[in-house]
């Protein structure tokens, strides 16, 4: 027996707010990419509620565009943990109308995917969803809530926020609002890794050295599907060593060269990264503001 | 892993977010893409320095105007060590943003223009990391450049700032003056060769001497409860486990306990973390806890030893900071949140405004606007157990919401 309970001030925190979420919403669901934020919160609401189960289903908003690598491991992870998984389809949105599909050569069903989160939320009533975000990610993010509140239309008022004192979370809202959760809000990207590795978590196989056929584009490197990213004829097709730092969709995430093939090299280079995690995510070079004009929006 | 969670004041144009910058900067912090938006960006504008601000004010109307309008949470590490730093607003409309800022913080960075001196503003940002009890304060006198880095208009500001301290009743408070060019990195994270008569420390070096495990440890342990976790699964049929945080000090297996409001008494039987079972829970830590006997308990109740009780309050004497732009006024209701336990309260009396610059009250006080701090006395429909804010920071706190909007309106901090 260990002598001291745990003394990781991030995840003391990130287990209270779980807690929180539990006994101050009716219906919260956990908003699951199959990316490492998301795989990490998993295991986050794994340890809050032990012995008991997750008391909450995940959502998967499927833009279609996703790595099957991805998918495979969703799968996995929702089956040997005995979780609900919810999945609703971008294309379907795109099929009622809902939204139309981008076209060109940096389409990308990034942004699409807001409307079918709303109508999901919508349909089964959810009134928190635990997301992910991060505030080191990116600037827009520095400035959000633990407990955010989304209007009727999901949309974020991000100069009219509720302040958040101590760490007391007000959770009332008004029927058809709804909050979003950010449990690992004060987690940096390194924090994240570490955690991965000093916990032994797994996650998809693309977060790690693999060759891959990829093409070149604006510095950023591109995965080749013809099916889904659209390619001029000029941008060559070339077989690389890379892993992907990021997760997202297939058309909007970069790739990043790298031979890190296992946890703790993986846990190496984000230690000596020059980059930004989110310097390679192609939806956010769109504009300096991207992230917030999607935010406010209702996007995740 | 550590974690030092600082927040900033200073007026506008202070050079808050500059300094953040160049912390940032200075540690290597910034990758190279953030930089690049940042040189991008100073250039197109026509500066010619890096406008490190750029790397916190991350709304649209933030960058337009050039001012910091929330607070903005920025993450670097050194060493061992992780900072949290909350970039907070010095405009005197944001005054919430500041204690909300400050509420998370074990440290505060004060900042202070040497060409300005001590100001208004001042005496306001460094009252609000004395009511909150922010235990080390780092008065920064920044643009030490433009005053030609001196050590007699330093000693000036640093002795007007001290004649504050005296008015204050917080003595371990820990105050050092630093002086500072966030622009050109003197006394940030490198010594500056600018001012050889100073023979202090650097901020980050400041910063890094603080020890978090100490900074605000207790011996009166408080365990409110989150959730019960009755699993009913096989295996755990009947597991009964009362989840929540520790705070105010350490809980132990075999402490001898009583839980709230029930008075009934019993001891810590185990304490788990996920499946591991510890001896130990120290503060701040998220634990499960089983007790030697099946009682009553449910979320709101707070588990405590049996020999420390808090006071159990229904009627609370606070000194509250209103945020929101309704007024509050005797005998408006609002649910009284104190941790994780909603009870629904009556304004009883507005005894005084505090003006929150050290000079005094104001007794002819009908309302309280935003920005507001005042001794205000409430009666609850339900008890809340609860410490003098002075003795434990965390269960001498409470937050009230307004029914009507669900808004958070103001803070209390219990007399």
């Amino acid at each position: 027996m260990n002598t001291t309970a745990s003394i990781n001030p991030l995840e003391n925190e990130a287990i209270y707010i779980l807690r929180e979420v539990v006994a101050q919403f009716e219906r919260p669901v956990l908003l699951f990419s199959g990316g490492k934020d998301s795989i990490t919160l998993v295991r986050l609401a794994q340890k809050a509620f032990y012995p008991g189960k997750i008391p909450f289903p995940l959502l998967h908003i499927d833009t279609g565009h996703n790595f099957p690598e991805t998918i495979e491991f969703r799968d996995r992870l929702v089956k040997e943990l005995g979780l609900e998984l919810i999945v609703r389809k971008v294309q379907q949105s795109i099929d009622e109308g809902k939204v139309i599909e981008e076209t060109g050569k940096y389409a990308s069903r990034n942004m699409l995917q807001t409307s079918t989160l709303l109508d999901a939320i919508e349909e089964f009533k959810f009134d928190a969803c635990i997301g992910g975000a991060r505030r080191d990610e990116e600037k827009a993010r520095a400035k959000e809530r633990i407990f955010s509140v989304r209007d009727d239309f999901g949309q974020w008022d991000e100069k009219n926020q509720r302040p958040e004192l101590f760490d007391m979370l007000n959770g009332e809202i008004n029927l058809g609002q709804n909050v979003r959760v950010f449990p690992i809000s004060n987690w940096t990207e390194l924090d994240v890794w570490s955690y991965i590795e000093q916990e032994n978590i797994e996650i998809p196989s693309i977060y790690f050295a693999h060759k891959r056929k990829v093409f070149h584009r604006d510095g950023l490197i591109w995965s080749f599907d013809d099916d889904i990213v659209y390619r001029e004829e000029d941008e060559v097709c070339e077989e690389l060593t890379v892993r992907f730092r990021t997760v997202g969709d297939m058309s909007c995430t970069a790739a990043v060269l790298s031979d890190a093939g296992d946890i703790v090299s993986v846990v190496q280079e984000i230690r000596e990264a020059t980059i930004s995690e989110r310097g390679a995510r192609i939806d956010d070079k769109r504009s300096e503001a991207a992230m917030e004009k999607r935010k406010q929006q209702g996007y995740f | 892993m550590e974690v030092l969670k600082i927040a900033t004041a200073g007026s506008v144009d202070d050079g808050k977010s500059t300094l953040i910058g160049r912390i940032l900067y200075d540690t290597k912090s910034l990758t190279t893409d953030k930089l690049e938006a940042i040189e991008k960006t100073s250039k197109r504008r026509g500066y010619d320095y890096l406008d490190f601000s750029l790397a916190t004010d991350g709304l649209v109307a933030e960058r337009e105007q050039g001012i910091t309008i929330d607070v903005a949470h920025i993450y670097f590490s050194q060493g061992h060590r992780s900072y949290i730093i909350a970039d907070t607003p010095g405009h005197i409309e944001y005054t919430r943003n500041m204690v909300t800022g400050a509420s998370t913080s074990q440290a505060s960075i004060i900042l202070i223009d040497a060409r300005k001196g001590v100001i208004e503003q001042t005496y306001r940002h460094f009252f609000i990391n004395n009511l909150l009890r922010v235990k080390d304060i780092v008065v920064a006198i920044n643009k030490m450049d433009l005053v030609d880095y001196s050590e007699e208009i330093f000693n000036k500001i640093k002795s007007d700032f001290q004649q504050i301290l005296d008015k204050t009743d917080y003595q371990e408070q820990n105050v050092s003056f630093i002086p500072v060019s966030a622009l050109h990195g003197d006394n940030v994270v490198h010594a500056s060769k600018n001012m050889p008569w100073y023979n202090g420390t650097t901020v980050l070096g400041h910063l890094e001497t603080l020890d978090t495990s100490k900074i605000y440890s207790g011996n009166t342990p408080r365990f409110p409860i989150q959730t019960v976790v009755r699993p009913k699964t096989e295996g755990y049929h009947d597991f009964r486990g009362y989840s929540g945080k520790v705070c105010g000090g350490d809980l132990s297996v075999g402490d001898e306990i009583m839980v709230l409001p029930s008075q009934t008494e019993s001891k810590v039987k185990e304490i788990f973390v996920h499946d591991q079972q510890f001896d130990t829970a120290v503060q701040s830590s998220s634990v499960t806890l089983t007790l030697a006997n099946d009682i009553n308990v449910s979320r709101g109740d707070m588990i405590v030893k049996k020999d420390e009780l808090p006071s159990i309050l229904k009627e609370v004497n606070a000194t509250v900071c209103w945020m929101d732009s309704t007024q509050l006024r005797s005998r408006n209701k609002y649910i009284l949140q104190h941790g994780v336990n909603k009870v629904l309260s009556i304004v009883t009396d507005i005894k005084h405004k505090i003006h929150p610059d050290f000079s005094g009250i104001d007794s002819d006080v009908r309302q309280l606007e935003m920005n507001d701090i005042a001794e205000v006395s409430f009666k609850l429909n339900r008890p809340i157990y609860a410490d003098p804010f002075t003795e434990n920071r965390e269960n001498g706190a409470f937050i009230l919401i307004d029914q009507n909007t669900n808004n958070t309106v103001g803070v209390g901090f219990i007399r």
